[in-house]
């Protein structure tokens, strides 16, 4: 039997049809990041000809590309941010967005995410952190909780995992932003703020894999996870007055940076700019 | 809408920024002078020795041009932004040097298979590990063309002076921009610090080569197809509102990824080699020196060409009748040649700084009665002529043994 494409919903005009249906798993956070994510650039009114969209590899990395219809560079694991580097410098008044998962950009790439937060490159990162290597079989992620089981953690995971909004908003970031699966409208708010702030921008979702991480951590169906999620998150501004052993296994979600401090491409043409009258103006002949 | 680096005002920019004429500087120089001469308008890179004199000159040279110098915080992410960039439309470049360009090969294969221009440079440094450091050598011959992974085609070119550096990176560029395949410009460490003098050209006397660019609409739905039978698909930049989808997954001709059927793989990755190998002519250059005659050939690269030269010199001075071959464009290997010089010849040298890498591309070029011997060097310190010309002689002497036999 044919699969049946339903196209009829608005946003599907986003997406490039000839690559549907998706590859995620029925249940799956991606399907609700996608959606938010199109819903913000249709609020914004962003025309997708203005975006180019980076991801690297992994299940999370696949939700806007091949899937969303814009410019798409599927790069490799973990290093979109830094190509993405390269997409911004030549194209300065386009949206360059990332999306992949917590194990591409925070694991792997790692490095990458916090020198871009650091230059302040003007580019959007979606993380999608749902504590696990999802693609390569449920391994455990630099974001699995102290405890859980995975693939590799058969007996529990020992190490404790990456805070990753707040990793992010102390290495120099302008936008930091947490929500999970379950927070949707809170969740379309950032990513629009996220791609009209003018500097780097994370926005983190928790979002759940039931197949390879629900699944051996007693959370079996998408919906138990999101209830998980529902239960365990507590605001930015709550958790400021909460000792750090209330604070264990919990989710801390909302903004957590939003400032303003120069980008990189706008200074690097300023620079530019500057360099060039001067040597417009013969300045090298008077050395 | 033209490829960055293009603009008319460039050429006057460029004559008064550098005016033709003599200058003196090191091979590290030349190269960035010839990328500015070439286009190249973006630069990405990591310190490494040594290179780090190439991000210097283009971290002071590019903004005088309107083009962008960035030091990332690796050679991964150096060469990640170097392809990010390519697809905005500018010519692209990074350097770097053995441990440096170790870590740039699963990109260098995504730019392979995604048929990203670019320029890489190795100044080869010896090694392996982080070797001795400062040292000059030629031991990535191989690294170059097999250091990714996958089947995969390839074009790498090596300068033998410093002035050679600033015309090979220019033609570096120009082979990358026309056959869309990342380009490596092996260069190393002696050359690379040594000063010479160097002429600089007037900018019209440089022949520049921009990618192509889709005609319309419908050329652009295949960033990956043979849309004009040349096996070399326009490039539909990003920004332009083609909605473009790359990926390093295998893909389809119009760029969507599928995995699983194994002609799709097939196509692609023929396609990919036939595109080098049926332009073999255009991308491969060498030099030849008193090979009309050679009993005793020479084949020799890089910065070993130099006094492979000058003890072919002496060894005629002597009445051996020594003659010497240099690829310039080292990958794909201009062994064809090389093979109709061997019929003349009783013995092929192979000088090189390492202990034996293109003498084994010599070796499965040309007839087995030919002995091919390597004249090998390591330890950072160059070949001299009185080294070769020692083995020439004594190659000369065994063979008037044999015909004495
Ligand atoms: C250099 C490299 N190492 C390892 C892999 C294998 N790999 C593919 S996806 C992946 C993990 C992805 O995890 P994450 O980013 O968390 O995404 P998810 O699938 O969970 O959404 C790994 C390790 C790879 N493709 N490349
Ligand atoms: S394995 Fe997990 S992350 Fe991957 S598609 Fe399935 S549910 Fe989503």
């Amino acid at each position: 039997m044919a699969k049946q494409i339903y196209t009829k919903y608005e946003m599907a005009k986003y997406l490039r049809k000839e690559a549907l249906p998706t590859a995620l798993c029925p249940g799956c956070g991606g399907g609700t990041v996608l959606n938010a994510f199109a819903n913000a650039i249709d609020q914004l009114k962003i025309d997708p000809r203005d975006l180019v969209v980076v991801s690297g590899i992994g299940c999370s990395a696949w939700i806007a590309s091949p899937y969303f219809l814009a410019d798409t560079l599927h790069t490799t694991h973990g290093r979109a941010i830094a190509f993405a580097t390269g997409v911004k410098v030549g194209l300065p008044d386009k949206k360059v967005v990332v999306i992949s998962g917590d194990g591409d950009l925070a694991g792997i790439g790692g490095n990458h995410l916090i020198h871009a937060a650091r230059r302040n490159i003007d580019i959007t990162v979606i993380l999608v952190n749902n504590f696990i290597y999802g693609m390569t079989g449920g391994q455990v992620a630099p974001t699995t909780p102290f405890g859980a089981i995975t693939t590799t953690t058969p007996y529990r995971n020992i190490e404790h995992p990456l805070k990753i909004a707040e990793t992010v908003a102390s290495a120099g970031a302008s936008y930091v932003a947490r929500w999970t699966t379950f927070h949707v409208y809170q969740l379309i708010e950032s990513i629009k703020k996220a791609l009209t702030v003018k500097g780097f921008s994370l926005v983190e979702v928790v979002s759940q894999c039931p197949v390879q991480f629900g699944r051996r951590n007693r959370m079996k169906t998408p919906a138990e996870m999101l209830r998980w999620f529902s239960k365990n998150s507590i605001p930015i501004s709550k958790a400021k007055n909460m000792s750090p052993e209330e604070l264990e296994g919990k989710i801390i979600i909302g903004e957590f940076v939003s400032r303003e401090k120069p980008e990189f491409t706008e200074e690097l043409n300023k620079l530019i700019d500057e360099v060039a009258q001067y040597h417009s103006l013969g300045g090298e002949d008077a050395d | 809408m033209i490829i960055r680096g293009d603009e008319p005002e460039q050429i006057g920019l460029l004559k008064r920024l550098y005016p033709k004429g003599n200058y003196f500087m090191q091979g590290d120089e030349a190269i960035a002078y010839g990328a500015l001469f070439a286009g190249c308008r973006f630069y990405a890179g990591y310190p490494i020795t040594p290179a780090s004199e190439i991000a210097e000159t283009m971290a002071r040279e590019l903004p005088k041009l309107k083009g962008y110098y960035i030091q990332m915080e690796d050679e991964i992410g150096s060469i990640a932004a170097v392809v990010g960039a390519s697809w905005t439309g500018l010519k692209s470049m990074t350097a770097t040097s053995g441990p440096g360009f170790s870590l740039m090969q699963e990109n260098l294969g995504y730019a392979v298979f995604t048929e990203t221009p670019l320029v890489l440079v190795d100044v080869q440094r010896s090694g392996p590990s982080t070797g001795q450091a400062t040292k000059g050598a030629q031991g990535d011959f191989f690294q170059a063309r097999w250091g990714t992974h996958g089947d995969h085609p390839i074009i790498a070119v090596s300068p033998t002076s410093v002035e050679d550096s600033f015309w090979e990176t220019i033609r570096a560029f120009n082979l990358s921009e026309k056959f869309r395949i990342p380009v490596i410009l092996l260069a190393d460490g002696i050359i690379g610090h040594t000063r010479e003098q160097i002429r600089i050209p007037d900018p019209e006397e440089v022949e520049i080569v921009y990618r192509k660019l889709p005609a319309n609409e419908e050329e652009a739905k295949y960033p990956f197809g043979d849309v004009h039978g040349d096996l070399i698909p326009p490039m539909p930049l990003f920004g332009n509102g083609y909605f473009t989808h790359v990926t390093g997954s295998t893909h389809k001709e119009n760029g969507l990824r599928d995995v699983y059927t194994p002609e799709v793989h097939d196509r692609l990755v023929r396609r990919l080699h036939k595109k080098i190998e049926a332009h073999e002519k255009e991308i491969q250059k060498w030099e030849e020196y008193y090979t009309d005659d050679a009993e005793i050939l020479l084949v020799s690269w890089g910065v070993s060409a130099r006094p492979s030269l000058g003890a072919v010199i002496e060894a005629r001075k002597k009445g051996i009748r020594a003659g010497l071959i240099v690829p310039k464009t080292v990958h794909p290997f201009p062994g064809k040649r090389i093979k109709e010089l061997s019929k003349k010849a009783h013995t092929i040298l192979v000088p090189e700084m390492n202990l034996g890498q293109m003498i084994l591309e010599v070796q499965r070029f040309i007839r087995e009665e030919v002995p091919v011997i390597g004249v090998n060097k390591i330890g950072g310190v160059p070949l001299t002529v009185e080294e070769i010309l020692k083995e020439i002689e004594s190659s000369a002497e065994r063979s008037r043994h044999r015909s004495a036999d």
